[in-house]
């Protein structure tokens, strides 16, 4: 007789076994490792949230507490490698294999334990993508998530960051894994529920709330004139020339720059309701200064930021929030929309090639992708037109096919220098030596160069999608290289001839003063003007206080 | 302290009737750069004092491509340089000519 009811029968006894070290759902901070040890069975799937921004920090050090000779072998698939205890339990022994998405603070840590051989690295992957794969073949048995508060029902409320719970918590629940969350305490009213109940299994409350990283707090204090002339000539030649309303910005400087431009800049150029009105966007403190001056209609974010709450809360015109008024958030839900129903990505990078591939990758560093691949891409099952959406597609062949699919507009903003003199725009990129170094199957790329349609440095804007040929391809991209040394061996006669067609543009093509690239065209130029803007309800964290 | 002087013949005279301009200031990865309308039609200029060694062919470079694209002849201009990056350089001399071009 076939048995198809192994996999629920497991869960019966894993759920037993753990209902040992707790009363009803809920189990004691202290008995959390001994919970983690009878639920989750050697190379079990586990994912260990881990987002972007919110991390299970009490679950992360119960469980790379856990004894080697009982926890061993686990395979982790989570989006974030963000916390010192991620790397812990692969140098422990407790888990072996790794499939995960993003690993900014860690970057340096995950080639270390890669080359001593305790990880065995499957891929890296853009956030739905290792979502999708919940679904299909990556299936966590347990997983450990966070929440704000739960009742003893074990009902969650996440707050803004609910982030990418309900993707991990639903592949998990209904295929008979363990779900386990840490809160920061058991209430017996929840404000309002994000997670079902039935869905979760244990609850901890534990001892300090769950850490969250500040990642897209960005000081206007430290925008550069060069950035601002950037920021004024994406304006003026992207957002303006193709109507761009509907877009996603990456977290740079640059794009800090622009977002702080849009009051003062963009206003005298008579954009205001023509543009950036509707994002798909985490809450940027820098954009406060454009929505309180009414530039913005709508914004959906994948995550949260940290002190963003309060103000959310008082602008839910602008923001999703639930019947309490608390803004909500879904990396899924959000990384979609900017898939589908945007018509513009833009942000930056570290290394750009000859044919317009980017990549964050240096020798020493993998910092993973995060959502850049997919908000930074053209999506082939997109089906409504809008007019940015057509121009770009127009551009991008000659005459007129019967048959046409439009372009996504994805924007490569940089400076063509990096700190320390490192040029941003590159031969060769550094991620094919650490393939190499690292025996991956495939090199690390942000953004493909055929999903590129425009470069913008300081010294023009580079539109890809009128190039017809890859030699225009190189000489557009040398053109716009500054003085790198890409920039110094371009062919001066075809720049100039691709500045004549319109491939190239420089800021005096585009009409734009030298002198306008000041400061002062900041619409707040600290953090604590962007404070002020917010009628105080914008809360900095600590580290952004200098005054 | 390193000092460069390079001398050009621009295309043609700047527009323009202010005698002097200067602007940016001292700092890390800032310049100072000062502009006089004293030289003859077409001849330029460019005197730079800088803390860096080993840029003269990124110096040359930026200051060519400045003349090329901005014409600056009558100006003599002197830079003094805190390590600014050569896009930086470059920005501050397009100010500079815009602002010995201003009525």
């Amino acid at each position: 007789m076939a048995d198809w009811q192994s996999e629920q029968r497991a869960r019966g006894e894993r759920l037993a076994a753990g209902s040992k070290f707790a009363a009803g759902k809920i189990v004691a901070p202290n008995d959390a490792t001994a919970l983690l040890e009878a639920v989750i069975r050697p190379k079990d799937r586990i994912c260990l949230e881990g987002d972007n921004q919110k991390q299970a920090d009490f679950l992360a050090a119960c469980l790379a507490k856990a004894d080697p000779k009982v926890l061993h072998d686990l395979h982790v698939v989570q989006s974030g490698i963000v916390l010192p205890e991620h790397i812990d339990l692969f140098e422990k022994g407790i888990a072996k294999k790794l499939d995960f998405s993003f690993s900014g603070p860690q970057s340096h840590a995950v080639p270390r334990v890669l080359k001593s051989g305790k990880v065995e690295l499957g891929a890296i992957h853009t956030y739905i993508e290792l979502f999708a794969r919940y679904f299909v073949d990556l299936t966590p048995h347990v997983a450990l998530s966070v929440a704000r508060s739960a009742d003893r029902q074990g009902n969650l409320y996440m707050g803004p960051n609910t982030e990418d719970s309900p993707s991990v918590i639903e592949a998990t629940a209904f295929k008979a894994g363990i779900v386990v969350a840490q809160v920061n305490e058991i209430v017996d009213k929840l404000p309002r529920v994000d997670i079902p109940g039935d869905r979760v299994d244990f609850v901890v409350a534990a001892p300090k709330p769950f850490y969250v990283e500040p990642l897209f707090t960005r000081d206007p204090a430290s925008i550069t004139e060069i950035q601002i002339l950037a920021a004024m000539m994406a304006i003026k030649g992207i957002y303006a020339e193709y109507g761009i309303k509907r877009l996603n910005h990456g977290i740079g400087f640059n794009t800090a720059a622009i977002e702080l431009l849009l009051p003062t800049y963009a206003e005298k150029l008579g954009l205001k309701g023509k543009i950036a009105t509707h994002w798909a966007l985490n809450p940027h403190p820098t954009l406060i200064p454009a929505i309180e001056s009414g530039w913005v209609k709508q914004i959906h974010s994948f995550g949260s930021e940290v002190g963003m709450d309060a103000y959310m809360r008082a602008r839910s015109d602008i923001y999703f929030t639930g019947r309490d008024g608390s803004m909500s958030s879904n990396r899924m839900y959000c990384q979609l929309a900017g898939l589908y129903a945007t018509d513009l990505f833009i942000g930056s990078t570290l290394q750009i090639d000859l044919n317009g591939n980017s990549s964050t990758v240096t020798t020493d560093r993998i910092a993973g992708f995060g959502g850049a691949p997919n908000m930074g891409s053209d999506a082939h099952g997109r089906r409504h037109p809008s007019e940015p959406w057509l121009k770009a597609g127009r551009e991008a062949v000659d005459g007129h096919p019967q048959l046409m699919r439009g372009r996504k507009l994805v924007v490569q903003l940089v400076e063509t220098f990096s700190e320390k003199m490192v040029p941003v725009f590159v031969e060769k990129l550094d991620s094919l030596e650490l393939a190499e170094k690292f025996k991956l199957d495939l090199a690390p790329v942000m953004i493909y160069g055929d999903d590129v349609t425009h470069i913008v440095s300081e010294e023009g804007i580079a539109n890809l999608l009128l190039c017809r040929t890859a030699e225009e391809r190189e000489q557009a991209i040398r053109g716009i290289a500054g003085f790198t040394d890409v920039g110094r061996r371009r062919d001066r006669k075809m720049v100039e001839r691709l500045r004549e067609r319109k491939i190239i543009r420089r800021p005096e093509d585009l009409g734009i003063n030298p002198l306008d690239a000041h400061r002062s065209m900041l619409a707040a130029r600290s953090i604590k003007e962007l404070m002020h803007w917010s009628g105080n309800l914008y809360d900095p964290p600590n580290k952004f206080r200098n005054w | 302290m390193q000092t460069l002087r390079f001398r050009h013949t621009a295309k043609r005279r700047l527009s323009g009737k202010k005698d002097e301009a200067i602007i940016g200031v001292v700092a890390s990865g800032n310049l100072e750069v000062l502009l006089e309308r004293v030289l003859p039609e077409a001849a330029c200029e460019v005197d730079i004092a800088t803390p860096l060694s080993g840029y003269d062919e990124t110096w040359k470079a930026v200051v060519a491509e400045f003349v090329e694209r901005s014409s600056p002849g009558g100006l003599r201009i002197s830079i003094n340089d805190g390590g600014a990056r050569p896009d930086t350089v470059y920005l501050r001399l397009m100010q500079g000519s815009a602002l010995m071009e201003a009525e």
